[in-house]
């Protein structure tokens, strides 16, 4: 895809600026929005677009905001998923940083769509950059009515507050984002019942990711259909990869989804940093790796998921040949270990357990019957945690262990070695 | 950091700030980070009298204050440095050298993660990752973003904020 649509004005100084947003059309697409659509007809074109979240799970926009309750008396919330935490990923901060009305537009958009008046945004507290030039977005899109009462001279009004995170990767977990927007410990809620019938303050709620809404203004300023024209059939629309790790460009790129991981890493990500790729990381550490013979994967939520893995935030990892792969799943082990919230068993004994494992294997301690006593962690961890951290945890840890075994068996038993 | 400070003061100190973030929420409970945050803002971190204060503030629990303030890890609950270095350790940054750049802030500040420096100038902490992968190995210098870190740039930015303390 040559023409860049989220990250055309990307290095341009002043693309925070409102200015410099409408220059290029910004607010055009809400503009559209409210003088064409119904807010049901909103909702119906982004079910047609086929726009799927880009926060990890993939689940189709339009479809989670039509199970917001049509007759509910309650308020409705929207609130904006900027709690970016998952390691590898940066996307956000930079749409944040450098493109903030592309976001605000989007979540007037949505608010439209699902009828709803107050609006959260949920930055994690690192991002101080983001916090300030959202929060300058939000009074310039006041100051010029795209924000406020009676937005452009219409029915719908919206106020957008920005909630600043304090440094818990688990409130990217959409209830105990909520739960952190109502003032307590983010520990994730049982689902059902889901958000979107009672989410914050027990009202129905729609919870979306910063390049999710970014994807609306221009999808409604272009059309439905020209989006749904933008890569795979099931997985359309411009889409944003952050490269990092072992390659020789790291960075922020914007590409259709479903070229191959392989392509991802040599023609964006400049190759590895030393000699050979050894494995890649699809989507954040969630997703579980692939060694180097499985780079013809295709990078798009369905193609990744048969594969075994899954697009997750689209935190592209290279590792090269120097990397260690027992100390890269320690690694992962120990974060998810620290960020676990504690509510539930498997996720917090399971998962600090593992990590003892993996320290004292990385050390040159490990015993034999180590790796089947992590693979029988896995299992006891997976399908069995409250939320999706166990479960991914656990995934990604036991893809180190398929693809990789020899290393760890390599730490425990060097004697057994010949030569 | 707030022995000498009183529980009035400290409400007084608040008083403005927390009223207006209120307005944001339908709850007053809702109103409790954005208020440890301006407490954190003014003082440096948060204790027992800033979970006094906002809980009086707000007319909630101390105890709702207190568990906030002790799950999430950007409140500073032990008294810090003048300033505070999160490096991160996260995967990215690992397989960029952060576990090196680790142990040199190490010897220079002669701490373990967590620690202050003896001359109070300095916090230095291990963190999870910051999202700014591109730029790895990165840290956060109070609230400034570094990244493509050497040991070169550490030591510079050391001298940097050795000036700015003295």
């Amino acid at each position: 895809m040559s023409e860049l649509v989220l990250l055309e004005n990307i290095n341009n100084p002043n693309a925070h600026r409102i200015e410099t947003y409408e220059k290029s059309g910004g607010y055009q697409g809400l503009r559209t929005v409210l003088r064409d659509y119904a807010p049901d007809e909103v909702i119906e074109a982004v079910k047609f677009s086929n726009l799927r979240g880009r926060g990890g799970a993939g689940f189709p926009t339009g479809l989670k905001w039509s199970f917001v309750p049509k007759d509910s008396p309650l308020p409705r919330y929207l609130c904006c998923n900027a709690d970016e935490g998952e390691p590898g990923t940066f996307k956000d901060r930079i749409l944040m940083e450098r493109d903030p009305h592309q976001l605000i537009e989007g979540m007037v958009i949505a608010a439209y769509a699902i009828r709803c008046q107050t609006a959260y945004l949920y930055i994690r507290g690192e991002y101080g950059l983001s916090i300030e030039h959202c929060q300058q977005a939000i009074d310039e899109a006041h100051a010029l009515g795209y924000l406020g009462q009676n937005i452009l001279d219409s029915d719908h009004s919206l106020q957008i507050h920005i909630h600043k995170g304090a440094g818990a990767y688990i409130c990217g977990e959409e209830t105990a984002l909520l739960e952190s927007i109502e003032g307590k410990r983010g520990q994730p809620k049982l689902k059902p019942p889901f958000p979107a019938v009672a989410g914050l303050y027990e009202c129905p709620t729609v919870v979306n990711n910063v390049e999710t809404l970014a994807c609306l203004p221009h999808l409604f300023q272009r059309g439905v259909e020209w989006f749904a024209s933008i890569g795979p059939e099931d997985a359309p629309g411009p889409k944003l990869f952050c490269l990092s790790g072992q390659l020789k460009k790291p960075g922020l790129y914007e590409m259709e989804m479903g070229l191959s991981l392989e392509e991802v890493l040599e023609d964006y990500g400049g190759g590895p940093l030393q000699g050979q790729f050894k494995a890649a990381i699809p989507g954040g550490v969630s997703a579980p790796m692939f060694p180097r013979s499985e780079f013809d994967v295709k990078m798009d939520f369905g193609s990744l998921a048969a594969a075994g893995s899954m697009l997750g935030s689209a935190g592209v990892i290279g590792l090269d040949e120097t990397a260690s792969i027992p100390k890269v799943a320690r690694r992962i082990t120990e974060f998810f270990s620290h960020e676990s919230c504690g509510k539930c068993t498997p996720c917090r004994e399971g998962l600090t357990w593992a990590a003892k494992i993996l320290r004292r294997i990385e050390a040159g301690q490990g015993q034999v019957g180590d790796v089947e006593q992590l693979d029988r962690l896995c299992n006891g961890i997976f399908g069995n945690s409250f939320c999706a951290l166990g479960d991914g945890a656990a995934w990604a840890l036991g893809a180190t262990i398929k693809h990789f075994r020899h290393e760890f068996d390599a730490l425990i038993q060097p004697q057994l070695r010949v030569g | 950091m707030s022995d000498a400070r009183s529980l009035n003061d400290t409400k007084n100190d608040l008083t403005a700030g927390v009223q207006q973030v209120m307005t944001r929420y339908p709850t007053r409970r809702s109103a409790i980070m954005p208020a440890l945050d301006l407490a954190q803002q003014k003082y440096g971190g948060v204790d027992g009298t800033t979970y006094q204060a906002v809980a009086e503030l707000l007319d909630v629990p101390e105890i709702w204050v207190f568990e906030v303030a002790s799950f999430y890890s950007l409140y500073d609950r032990s008294v810090t440095g003048r300033h505070h270095l999160r490096l991160c350790k996260s995967l990215s940054c690992m397989l960029r050298g952060s576990d090196a750049l680790m142990r040199h802030l190490q010897e220079r500040l002669n701490v373990k993660p967590g620690e202050t420096s003896k001359d109070g100038a300095i916090t230095l902490s291990a963190v999870e990752c910051l999202g700014a992968c591109e730029i790895a190995p990165v840290l956060m210098a109070d609230t400034q973003y570094h990244g493509d870190l050497t040991v070169e740039k550490l030591d510079g930015l050391l001298a940097a904020l050795a000036e700015a303390v003295s």
